[in-house]
């Protein structure tokens, strides 16, 4: 079914991970992602799948950690304040080496903060969420169309790794409507020899643990756990070009930022200023390699985030502090015009420093 | 010659690292020994909880998570709901399942979840040396208690199979405990019905044994179990607490 219907962004989401084979969903309810477990609580019944609503967050992502340890595809989302809540849960993931599918639908702290569309999770998805040495692979969808096929990738990559795969949304994109393909191809099959299913007396125990008490072992394990995260770094980085081409300026945004931001990129260039855009599809991976190489092309970069800075943090270390970057952000639940961003590219078309 | 007394296949080799005394050896052989008997080995899955059974995966010879601190039961949860046809276990300590974990203790019971748990209740916090537990008596001397539990300031301990017997989603509570022969033999009854239950479909079981800890409590052997006896027993008492299948046994 290659044609195209029209759904809202966090629905899409949803049905894109029953499409990817995900029949357990532990949720808890927070806004701005009520729609994915009220999708959920309607599908999973459909499809022989669990919908279970949590006591708590806490509670979620500890069943999300017991159904990826009996080896099924398992998900849970929330939004900010919830992540907060599941970050226990995410090292234990993490220090468990298990699969899990994790959605922030990200909205304005901090505290409880507000329930408008914000990126200040940045620092929280990309630094490892919470205690220990530890990745997840986050990806930011920046339309309805790639937060399908983003959870559909999400969840094969979070089983080729074992690993947590956490999709960075925002309020706008969960809440906006847009024609979707839900065609996605096939769900490669992982096999699970360490999954608990129980040893039928025909094999040896498997235990799904992350308590190492001697700190030989715990190191060993710590570098063979970043071995993974440097292939992941090697073979998963994604992100998008935007006329990049002959840019003297290129901004960096993802998620709804970079949709704001392309519309004033045409502003620009209709005024003839020679501005591009890379936009991080993974913002762990971050693209570091891609983003120093155009360091070497342009004259600054624009940061632009709904946040008090968080991306431009990693544009100024994958750059090396090469060249300016430029702050153009919004937070707390705005949402900056394409015009703020126009004066911001202007402001570093005429030589604006940091 | 004739084998009239043999380690139960349900453990593993290894050799417990619990201190001269401790019941949790006893209360791990009665869960192997249940699980041997109703020939469940090949498809239960134990959730180790934290505190001294931390390392309950390396005794049970069978397939083990080990999960954060208070959060066995969620994760029983979703192990059970992924593979229903395996038997599910938890096994906590007091602070476990009745501090940090008590969110996910009582709705785990509320959603009937069919898993089985065992609750060791020793009346202290054993691996962290001996801090008040949730379950420790009034003025019982801990390490955060010197002075005694001074229920006026810290107020008092929780009855977890009373607090539950009023949960609708329960179906079977009971309260044992390990300090002679005729009472292990009741607690190896009552854990091998919550299994039973389970693999019936009946729905959320838990036991809990009352236990002790000669090394916090700073007593020997012999005289925690005198101490339990005399003053854990009359404030935690056993029997039934609830049974939604009295009826059909």
């Amino acid at each position: 079914m290659s044609e195209k219907v029209l759904m809202k962004g966090n629905e899409a989401l949803a049905e894109a991970a029953i499409m990817a084979g995900c029949r357990h969903y532990l949720g808890y309810p927070i806004t701005p992602q009520t729609e994915i477990a009220a999708y959920m609580a309607k599908r999973m019944p459909k499809v022989d799948g669990t919908f279970l609503q949590a006591e708590s967050e806490i509670a979620a992502i500890n069943m999300v950690i017991g159904v990826a340890a009996a080896g099924k595809r398992a998900m849970t989302s929330s939004s900010s304040p919830g992540i907060s809540l599941k970050g226990e849960g995410l090292s234990y993931l993490a220090g468990c080496d298990l699969p899990a599918f994790v959605v922030n639908v990200q909205r304005g702290g901090p505290g409880l903060g507000g329930i408008q569309p914000s990126q200040s999770d940045y620092f929280q998805a990309t630094r490892g969420t919470s205690h220990g040495d530890y990745h997840m692979l986050v990806l930011a969808p920046d339309s309805v169309q790639e937060m399908v096929s983003m959870t559909f990738k999400g969840f094969d990559l979070a089983d080729k790794y074992r690993m947590t795969v956490m999709l960075l949304a925002d309020g706008t994109m969960g809440q906006m409507m847009e024609p979707v393909s839900l065609d996605m191809g096939e769900v490669t099959q992982y096999e699970k020899p360490w999954a608990v299913t129980g040893t039928k007396c025909e094999r040896k125990q498997n235990i799904v643990n992350s308590l190492f008490l001697k700190p030989e072992e715990l190191e060993r394990k710590n570098f063979e756990r970043y071995e993974k995260y440097k292939a992941v770094e090697e073979n998963e980085v994604m992100y998008e070009e935007y006329m990049m081409e002959d840019a003297e300026i290129c901004i960096v945004a993802f998620g709804i930022a970079a949709r704001i931001s392309k519309n004033a990129i045409d502003m620009a260039r209709a005024k003839g200023i020679k501005v591009g855009m890379l936009r991080p599809i993974t913002l762990w991976p971050f693209p570091k390699k891609e983003l120093r190489a155009v360091a070497d092309k342009v004259k600054s970069f624009v940061s632009v985030e709904l946040s008090m800075g968080q991306l431009i943090e990693d544009v100024r270390l994958a750059t090396e502090c090469t060249k300016p970057v430029l702050l153009c952000n919004r937070t707390g639940g705005m949402i900056m015009t394409p015009e703020e961003v126009l004066a911001k590219i202007e402001e570093a078309n005429e030589g604006g420093k940091n | 010659m004739a084998v009239v007394f043999e380690k139960p296949k349900a453990l593993t080799d290894k050799v417990f690292h619990y201190c001269p005394g401790c019941t949790h050896g006893i209360i791990h052989r009665l869960v192997a020994e249940v699980i041997d008997e109703l020939g469940i080995q090949g498809k239960t899955v134990g959730i180790a909880s934290v505190g001294c059974s931390v390392m309950a995966y390396d005794y049970f010879d069978i397939d083990m998570v080990q999960a954060a601190h208070g959060r066995a039961p969620a994760v029983a949860t979703g192990v059970k709901r992924a593979n229903p046809e395996n038997i599910v276990f938890t096994y906590q300590g007091d602070g476990d399942l009745a501090a940090i974990g008590t969110a996910e203790t009582v709705h785990s019971a509320a959603r009937g979840e069919n898993i089985t748990v065992i609750f060791v209740n020793n009346a202290i916090y054993g691996m962290t040396g001996g801090q008040m537990a949730p379950t420790s008596l009034p003025g019982q001397i801990t390490q955060t208690s010197p002075y005694g539990r001074d229920t006026s300031k810290v107020g008092f301990p929780l009855k977890v199979c009373e607090l539950l017997s009023n949960v609708d989603g329960a179906a079977y509570l009971e309260r044992v405990a390990v300090n002679n022969v005729k009472n292990v033999k009741a607690a190896k009854k009552a854990i091998k019905k919550a299994f039973t239950y389970q693999t019936e479909g009946k729905g959320f079981s838990l036991i809990e044994v009352v236990s002790t800890c000669p090394t916090n409590w700073g007593l020997a052997p012999q005289k925690a179990l005198d101490w339990l006896e005399e003053n854990m027993i009359p404030y935690y008492p056993l029997g039934v607490y609830k049974d939604k299948y009295a009826q059909e046994d």
